[in-house]
């Protein structure tokens, strides 16, 4: 199986999928895998052949860093890092022969050993996959393969055993709590729009995931979007609704492409559309997509786009679940809440909860992204030490560099520093300390980075994605924005900053969607866990990272310069000039502090100031 | 002369029409309606706009609202290559700003502009293609997508395309258009040599 998530598809996945599938058929080993049960490699299909060969593309493995990935079944062998130039080994030793080829699998570095299967690779072992659980392991593009692996028996029995009180009991007693952000009882949000009266009902899948930085939700819908649909259907099952809608982000063409595909599959089968399953539950799924607003995935903006209005919020009450779509009840879920619920449906209430914490049950799905060595997507039981996650599954910082930050949940998050990396990874424990689980993006930083600028660049981001409708985020935004932008350019007095900290607890008590409620949420946490930082650049005119522009300078310590020319080739403005094997300089007009000529020179000859 | 104009605005209304139609002319469509427009022009023009206000029946200011509220609508024409730098959170931490720079820089574009004059390159910023794992990226054209991007490997794939569109390119423009670019095709052709990528 190789992998075809948009991480390794960029890495060049797809040029070894046809070099495995070019020298496979040319040795006469391969089979169709249409004809088989067994999702990969060996297959049992009925033909003379013994053996043979099934090569199929999957969704995201979730071990972005060491695409492309390809997993041989049935021994479960993980190669990482695939080229093409390697496909051919890959289908003389191991195909063929039978043996490893050592150099491909993944090297743990903390041991210094080859690790052969997934399971013995540390970014792995402590994950417990249960929305993830067929992602990478199945073709995403095969309604097949996901009722091979147990899709579609959740509604099945749903369907067959149960009624939709049943359904909300059962959501109820599982503890589970929405994936989206807020982490509402899902339970509790269905029975409201059950009771709702009304003649219409909708359900909604929030795949809008607007967190920069995050891309769980994109991963599912892109590697097993059966799951999905399936965890749709329950919902819509359980709150009497038969139209349901996927709203996913216009950044996601894979996902789009891969859903449709799914919905028309499942249609062809029966799982969608009238009487379904012989039942008389009848439903059907139309996807939608954005068209690039943050703020859409907020749920009364996302109902407004989806009515093909600008996708402002509106207050609440009402709330969706009373007067949602088109002015009926309707219940919207996030991704990952909703891929959650076949498994509860078929293995029980307290399996579910036998995971995670007592208030924070279950699993949950993080993207590890920034400067961390293992990249990719993640999921833990709730409740999961968030310093594990960093330093065990993430494996420390890539540079080499020391850790400084954490920033989780986004633009609505916070970021946490070293002392605050002992924090459990549920709704509670994050929110004590600020921040939030949100959408499950985490984001590492290192020394490197400056805190103040992090602040601002989400200030930035909630700046332009405030919609503008309600005062207090419309200009708060832009005021704190304002401030920051004077502070990282040296120009911060202490009034600022206590101004700064007054506003950012106006706006989020102010405003009127989560939005704006939580734009502050960057802002505060670095005061409280870096203030120094701030101090360092409103009274000492300093950035201690040395990333903030105005407050730095580059010069060339003419005795260190060999005239190597490295960074006048390196600089991506031409603001360096000289002639080879004589000192350099720097055009202090054109240079714009990006630092590439200081990671650039061997000879330690750039001055930074 | 006048009636040839009449004729291509009559063609160019089929198009927008038959968009229109397969969405049913419905309100709840404009979204998807706008989204195909603009893969048909590149960008929303104007008469287009109002076109589609009288097709559904509904004010020019509710499709104009709609049109400036999402980012990925665009009023100005846009570039045949559409190069996306991300600068999500993850890109951030891993410095993509160096790779705008180097964009606006090979490009020609000052601040402010980003839409080179012969309607060839558009560079955007963007908020998280979700391929955060692979930090920083860049996508061209959204079917391109390039990871762990360094300005190095981003300085070769973009003189790639530009020596791609000069060799489209008309001659008249050739000369116009030396800017430095085919010196910077040379370098890329050295500092490259042995993949044998070049083809000038
Ligand atoms: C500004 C803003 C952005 C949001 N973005 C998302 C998002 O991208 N995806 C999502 O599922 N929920 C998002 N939410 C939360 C939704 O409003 C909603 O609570 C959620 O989809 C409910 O699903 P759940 O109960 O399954 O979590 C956002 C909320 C706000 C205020
Ligand atoms: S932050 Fe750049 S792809 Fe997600």
């Amino acid at each position: 199986m190789v992998c075809a998530g948009t991480g390794c598809l960029a890495n060049g996945s797809l040029k070894v999928y046809e070099k495995l599938r070019e020298l496979v058929s040319e040795k006469g080993l391969l089979i169709d895998l249409d004809m088989t049960q067994d999702a990969c490699g060996e297959a049992h299909s009925g033909e003379s052949t013994a053996y043979g060969i099934g090569i199929a593309k999957s969704g995201c493995h979730g071990f972005c860093q060491m695409g492309p990935l390809v997993r041989i079944e049935p021994q479960g062998i993980l190669y990482v890092s695939v080229k093409p130039e390697d496909v051919e080994e890959i289908v003389e030793e191991t195909l063929i022969k039978g043996r490893i080829v050592t150099h491909l699998l993944y090297h743990d570095s903390s041991q210094g050993t080859a690790v052969k299967t997934e399971d013995s690779i540390p970014f792995y072992k402590r994950q417990y996959r249960v929305v993830l659980a067929n992602c990478g392991r199945i073709n995403p593009e095969d309604i097949r393969e996901a009722i091979a692996m147990g899709g579609y028996y959740a509604i099945a029995k749903v369907l067959d055993e149960m009624t939709p009180d049943q359904v909300i009991e059962l959501v109820n007693a599982s503890g589970l709590r929405g994936r989206g952000g807020a982490g509402f009882p899902t339970g509790r949000k269905w029975g409201f729009a059950q009771g709702a009266k009304s003649c219409r009902k909708y359900v909604i899948c929030n795949g809008d995931e607007g967190d920069p930085g995050a891309f769980m939700d994109r991963s599912v819908m892109e590697g097993d979007p059966h799951k999905i649909i399936e965890g749709l259907m329950i919902a819509a099952y359980a709150v009497g609704a038969d139209e349901g809608f996927i709203y996913v982000r216009a950044e996601y063409p894979v996902a789009v492409t891969r859903l449709k595909k799914a919905i028309k599959e499942a249609r062809e089968y029966g799982l969608l559309g009238r009487n379904i399953l012989g039942s008389d539950f009848s439903f059907d799924i139309t996807v939608k997509e954005g068209a690039g607003a943050f703020v859409c995935g907020e749920e009364t903006a996302l109902i407004s786009s989806i009515e093909g209005r600008r996708g402002m919020p509106n207050p609440r009450p009402p709330y969706p679940a009373a007067k949602g779509l088109f002015g009926k009840p309707t219940i919207i879920n996030n991704v990952e809440t909703l891929a959650n619920l076949p498994s509860i449906v078929l293995k029980g209430d307290s399996w579910f909860k036998s995971h995670g914490t007592e208030t924070s049950p279950g699993t949950k799905t993080f993207a590890l992204a920034g400067q961390v060595v293992n990249t990719g997507l993640v999921e833990v039981p709730m409740g999961f030490p968030l310093r594990d996650l960093v330093f065990e599954v993430g494996g420390g910082t890539r540079t080499g560099r020391r850790f400084k930050a954490v920033q989780i949940g986004g633009p609505s998050g916070g970021c946490l520093a070293e002392d605050q990396l002992g924090v459990a990874l549920d709704y509670e424990s994050l929110r004590k300390v600020g921040a939030m689980v949100g959408s499950g993006g985490i984001v590492v930083m290192d020394e490197d980075t400056c805190m103040v600028e992090v602040a601002r660049f989400f200030m930035q981001f909630a700046q332009n994605e405030s919609c503008g409708k309600c005062v207090p985020c419309r200009e708060g935004t832009k005021q704190m924005l304002a401030l920051l932008t004077k502070i990282t350019n040296g120009e911060g007095t202490k009034e600022d900053l206590e101004l700064l900290e007054e506003l950012a607890l106006a706006v989020k008590d102010g405003a009127l969607c989560g939005l704006g409620k939580t734009a502050p949420n960057p802002v505060l946490t670095t005061l409280k866990y870096f203030r120094s930082e701030y101090e360092a650049h409103v009274f000492e005119k300093r950035c201690p990272a040395g990333v903030c522009q105005a407050l730095k300078s580059y010069s060339i310590d003419p005795d260190k310069c060999r005239g190597c020319t490295v960074c006048q080739q390196a600089c991506p403005v031409g603001a360096i000039s000289g002639e080879r094997k004589r000192p350099h300089s720097i055009d202090a007009a054109k240079c714009i502090k990006c630092n590439t000529c200081v990671e650039k020179c061997r000879f330690g000859a750039i001055i930074k100031e | 002369m006048g009636k040839e104009i009449e004729q291509v605005f009559q063609r160019k209304f089929d198009k927008v029409n038959s968009i229109v139609d397969k969405h049913e002319r419905k309100v709840s469509n404009l979204i998807a309606i706008l989204q195909e427009i603009q893969t048909e022009y590149r960008y929303l023009p104007e008469e287009v706009l109002t076109y589609v206000a009288t097709a559904l029946g509904i004010p020019p200011a509710t499709v104009y609202g709609v049109a400036t509220f999402y980012t990925q609508f665009s009023m100005k024409p846009k570039g045949k290559y559409i190069i996306k730098v991300c600068d999500g959170t993850a890109c951030h931490v891993r410095h993509s700003e160096k790779l705008r720079y180097l964009v606006r820089e090979k490009l020609g574009l000052d601040d402010g502009k980003d839409t080179t004059d012969d309607l060839r390159f558009t560079l955007e910023t963007v908020s998280c293609i979700g391929a955060c794992g692979l930090a920083p990226v860049v996508t061209v054209n959204d079917d391109e997508v390039y990871g762990q991007m360094t300005p190095e490997a981003l300085a070769i794939v973009l003189d790639q395309l530009i020596s791609e569109e000069h060799l489209d390119g008309s001659i008249e423009e050739k000369g116009e258009k030396t800017d430095g670019f085919p010196a910077e095709n040379e370098q890329a052709h050295e500092s490259d040599d042995g993949k044998g990528r070049q083809r000038c």
